[in-house]
């Protein structure tokens, strides 16, 4: 029998195991290494998460719609919420479809951590993929709902501009702002598990203070600036901009949120990758 | 240094014994620095109670080395896998690995049981570290190890534990590596499939690849590992030849059977009745650690019944072998139902009527259960030694190696009469 021996690699790799010190950046390469995993994970999420359903993926549909129209109904008809001229229902849905983006993104990827306990207490890999992973695969729910959209701008004859092609770069906006913020509610859910419990409150009052339901014109003009510094209303701003021809948003104040988010985002790695050496033995 | 695969330099690991808890709420937190500021004021340092689950532990592997890691529950041998394999940090030391990596601290990590069997060898295989085209050009192979081709687009959860566990160590023989870490992944499935998995460490072991190998099951160290280490509450105690280290741990085993219960660290339970004394009585009702297969014995358990417990009572016990194997179960209450009226105290006396052991050397595990509960748990609570043999009146037993216990059976024998010469007809 013919033993096959492992061919000593010319550029064999040596890890080096040591307890680490301070505060130090992530090394966002090894996320590279790891992009098969990374799709795995998405993979697995997207897979598992309408598994044994009756309607399946229809879930994804349903809930953004039903909430449009009881939104609909009681803002749009009964409190007369003005809806900048447009039809209350698709003024409403273009802005739910990128909150709940944000929003799936932010509770999946806060309770990533905890959720994976079971792989980072057996094996090793760059912890910064579940907390990515988490966000990306909130990505599919989005597709599924921006159907429904695509079918009630035909219904209500709204042809899109060019802008429509900024779209991802909200989309962008949107998904970085909630990885920023997970990164450090995923990491301080490790070790207090009252911020998974408290994610659903933060999150709904995060929607009171974005222009889902209600045109930005609302708020008053002493708050405006104030309130747009919030990232999350900067991408629902753009979203109307870019599909329904709206007003543009106020794109230095877009810019200085956006900074804003990056500083959270560089922090959150770093908080993370100095949390993240007590994940196994505190998870 | 190129020839040297693991180099590990005074590996420590401290715990903390609160990071232990499982979660901590914010409320706790708060509460607890409350208490710390009014009992201790502001200035003093809280003092937190640390274990050092590994210590200053250095030791070198070369490539293409075999290593077993042998020593009880809580010495730190998971805590030296879980180092290697980068998952927990260490407290101080360093330690270097050169090559490829896998770790198989458990088979099926990652299982995902809604997905089916063929979903879960890709995803776990992932998480293993294999690239999607290695696992495509090696899919099959798996398949074909797990015996489970009829049933791999079935999801995960019909299966049964035989079959998962079949793929999860499918998947894993699979892994490439140079180096490999693995922790106990042999005391899965039925016999047939572990001798199966036996044979496949047997496998990578020789084909030259670096193994380190942590096991409680002492055959599987001696028929897998030239060298073995053994470690003792963090320590290295032992490094050498696989023989001389199993029979140092044995040594050491045996010298803390006789430390008796009250320094016993394993001991568990919630302390409804405590054991206060046990022992081992030979035919003639001496007490005595060494005992003749073949012949009757008993063995006395004394418990005493401080909190005036009421409820049904049992008591369990289990005997090993020298080698971790785990021989026989006696539990009253299989044959006799549980106590329901306890006093202040008792005796349980098992009689044995012609011990069916082969010579060696025997640890017992004793329980004791009120309700079903644990209420007193003592492993390695007795050492007794059977070296002589009147199993089968003559004086003689099978090695063990051949076998764990003896079983009275009866031989028949017949020969065939010398066929007779037969007549070839003539066409």
């Amino acid at each position: 029998m013919i033993v096959s021996r492992p061919e000593p690699t010319a550029d064999i790799s040596v890890i080096q195991i040591e307890p680490s010190r301070g505060w130090a950046f992530p090394k966002l390469w090894e996320l590279w290494e790891y992009h098969e995993l990374l799709y795995f994970l998405v993979w697995r999420d997207i897979k598992v998460r309408y598994k044994q359903t009756v309607i399946g993926a229809a879930w994804a549909i349903l809930q953004p719609v039903v909430t449009m129209i009881v939104f609909t109904l009681i803002f749009g008809k009964f409190a007369r919420i003005p809806s900048d001229g447009l039809p209350y229902s698709i003024f409403f849905y273009t802005a739910l479809l990128p909150w709940n983006l944000f929003a799936n993104a932010l509770t999946r990827s806060t309770n990533s951590v905890v959720g994976s306990a079971s792989l980072i207490t057996k094996v090793y890999f760059p912890r910064l993929i579940v907390p990515v992973s988490a966000v990306v695969s909130a990505i599919i729910d989005f597709a599924f709902a921006f159907v429904v959209l695509v079918g009630m701008m035909v219904w209500f004859g709204i042809v899109p501009s060019w802008r429509v092609i900024t779209l991802p770069v909200f989309m962008l906006l949107a998904l970085i702002t909630a990885l920023a913020v997970a990164l450090w509610l995923s990491a301080l859910n490790v070790r207090y598990r009252d911020v998974g419990v408290a994610i659903p409150f933060f999150l709904q009052v995060w929607m009171y203070a974005s222009p889902v339901a209600y045109p930005v014109d609302m708020v008053p003009p002493t708050w405006r600036y104030v309130y747009s510094l919030n990232p999350v209303a900067g991408v629902i701003e753009g979203f109307r901009w870019a599909l329904l021809r709206k007003d543009p948003p106020d794109f230095t104040v877009i810019a200085i949120s956006a900074v804003l988010v990056l500083a959270l985002l560089l922090g959150g790695l770093v908080y993370f990758k100095r949390m993240e050496r007590i994940f196994a033995d505190m998870v | 240094m190129s020839d040297i695969a693991i180099k590990i330099d005074n590996l420590s690991k401290q715990y903390i014994i609160g990071m232990m808890r499982k979660t901590d709420a914010l409320a706790e937190e708060i509460a607890k620095c409350l208490t710390q500021i009014l009992h201790r004021g502001w200035n003093r340092k809280a003092q937190l109670d640390t274990i050092w689950a590994l210590e200053d532990v250095s030791f070198e592997i070369k490539h293409g080395e075999v290593v077993g890691i042998v020593g009880r529950n809580g010495s730190g041998k998971s805590t030296l896998l879980k180092i290697l394999a980068r998952i927990t940090e260490p407290t101080r030391g360093c330690a270097k690995i050169r090559g490829r990596v896998s770790s198989l601290l458990e088979v099926g990590v990652g299982f995902q049981p809604e997905l089916t069997g063929r979903e879960n060898i890709y995803l776990n295989g992932a998480i293993l570290g294999m690239k999607k085209a290695e696992m495509d050009r090696k899919f099959d192979a798996i398949v074909d190890f797990s015996e489970i081709e009829k049933f791999i687009d079935t999801p995960v959860k019909r299966y049964s534990s035989g079959m998962y566990v079949r793929l999860a160590f499918a998947v894993a023989a699979h892994l490439e590596t140079e180096i490999l870490l693995a922790d106990e992944v042999l005391a899965v499935g039925d016999v047939e499939f572990q001798r199966k998995c036996l044979g496949k460490m047997g496998e990578v072991a020789n084909q030259g690849r670096t193994v380190l190998f942590v096991s409680h099951n002492m055959g599987a160290v001696l028929n897998l590992c030239p060298r073995a280490i053994f470690l003792h509450s963090g320590q290295l105690v032992h490094d050498g030849p696989a023989e001389s280290t199993i029979k140092n741990y044995l040594a050491f085993l045996s010298s803390k059977g006789e430390q008796g219960f009250d320094n016993n660290p394993q001991r568990s339970g919630n302390g409804a009745i405590r054991l206060v004394g046990a022992r081992i009585l030979n035919e003639v009702n001496q007490a005595s650690s060494h005992l003749v297969a073949g012949r009757p014995a008993s063995l006395e358990f004394r418990y005493k019944n401080i909190n005036g417990e009421r409820r049904g009572a049992n008591v369990m016990f289990a005997i090993y072998n020298q080698l971790g194997v785990a021989v026989s179960w006696f539990d009253f209450a299989l044959s006799h139902g549980v106590v329901e009226r306890l006093g202040s105290g008792g005796v349980f006396t098992c009689h044995v009527p012609n011990l069916p052991l082969p010579i060696g050397q025997y640890y017992v595990n004793i329980k004791l259960e009120v309700n079903g509960e644990e209420a007193d748990f003592v492993p390695d609570a007795l050492v007794f030694n059977v070296d002589n043999s009147d199993f089968f009146k003559s004086g003689r037993t099978p090695q063990l190696r051949f076998c764990t216990c003896l079983i009275q059976h009866r031989w028949t024998q017949e020969t065939e009469p010398e066929p007779e010469p037969t007549l070839i007809r003539a066409q």
